[in-house]
């Protein structure tokens, strides 16, 4: 696995530390009790669910432990930990789902 | 049931909060195996925890981190999975937004999903709380949480570091991230902002500085904002025409 530097590390932690604590007391400092734009509030709502299926589609698609040859077994592996957690709701389960294929998948195919 | 005590309020949300155990232990020790071998030491590992403490952003970042992403990138990334934050913030200032400022900031750095999810639910269900219950009632949600996350990266640390690569671990994240993804999609919007940001991505896969991510990621909010404005709009219509 490649690696990052110390300086790299660091300057991420401390980034997101002071980052993701300005987001979450932003508006309990500030907003006292008036109400958020509904534009910036309809837009948040979904940046996680568009953030991380953008940053999860490559490395399905691509995985780095084939050097990037899209695979079957890894293709279906998430569609089994996505389609578990739409469904069911439980993220444990999902997750379970997701590796019992994989690893199934690539003891059965190789 | 109604509290007497910002005492009983904080051992409500303790134990209201039990079931996420379940959640976050798992995912605190997979964070610290992850970061384990991407080459972070145990200190690390923690300290990575106890400053974000943020689980999906803390795994976008270690990705990125491992796929040389510029620095920059990096952050506004991780950030941007975080922005649901400041909504939850910003929908608990109603209720929270009476107490002393210290309490608020330290409240703060305790939103998480599961705090925000619990507390939302508990202080719409129950408007004669009283400000300090509520409070005790959200510190009560991070009683386990908040100790648990922390331990298990530090029992994840210290066991990633004994997992050999020939395990192929590396592909436990994405299934992780998908894991995760599955429950948010709630609704036509969710998945139409999913959607749209999985085929923005592959198009958009050949840019530079991994700067398709922002890309499939800020198209996807447009598209989930403006189909929840459209479904709004088609219902209000059929309302009208009624």
């Amino acid at each position: 696995m490649s690696q990052f530097d110390t300086l790299t590390l660091w300057t991420v932690i401390i980034g997101l530390a002071i980052g993701s604590f300005t987001l979450r007391f932003a508006f309990l400092a500030l907003m006292g009790d008036r109400a958020m734009p509904g534009w910036l509030m309809r837009h948040l709502r979904y940046t996680a669910v568009a953030i991380i299926p953008a940053l999860v589609t490559p490395l399905v698609v691509w995985p780095s432990s084939t050097d990037g040859v899209t695979s079957l077994p890894h293709l279906l592996a998430a569609m089994a930990a996505l389609s578990v957690g739409l469904f069911s709701k439980n993220v444990i389960a999902a997750m379970i789902s997701g590796a019992v294929t994989l690893y199934g998948l690539l003891y059965l195919i190789g | 049931m109604p509290f007497t005590t910002t005492k009983s309020a904080f051992w409500m949300g303790f134990r209201d909060s039990a079931p996420f155990i379940l959640v976050a232990g798992p995912f605190g020790m997979l964070f610290g195996v992850l970061a384990a071998e991407a080459g972070l030491n145990v200190l690390e590992a923690l300290a990575f925890s106890m400053a974000v403490f943020a689980g999906a952003s803390q795994f976008t970042a270690l990705q990125l981190m491992q796929e040389q992403a510029p620095t920059i990138i990096v952050l506004i990334s991780a950030l941007a999975v975080n922005l649901r934050m400041a909504m939850y913030s910003a929908s608990l200032t109603p209720y929270l937004g009476a107490a002393p400022l210290w309490q608020r900031a330290l409240a703060a750095y305790f939103v998480v999903d599961q705090s925000y999810t619990l507390s939302i639910v508990k202080f719409e269900n129950e408007p004669k709380m009283t400000v300090p219950q509520r409070m005790a009632y959200f510190a009560g949600t991070n009683g386990i949480i908040a100790p648990l996350w922390m331990t298990a990266t530090v029992i994840g640390a210290f066991v990633g570091a004994q997992v050999p690569d020939s395990w192929g671990l590396d592909f436990v994240l994405p299934l992780a991230f998908l894991a995760m993804i599955g429950p948010m999609l709630r609704t036509p919007a969710h998945l139409a902002a999913c959607f749209t940001a999985i085929v923005t991505a592959l198009l958009a896969a050949g840019l530079p500085y991994n700067f398709g991510l922002i890309v499939a990621g800020l198209t996807g909010m447009i598209v989930g904002a403006q189909t929840e404005l459209w479904l709004e709009r088609r219902k209000a219509l059929r309302e009208v025409t009624r």
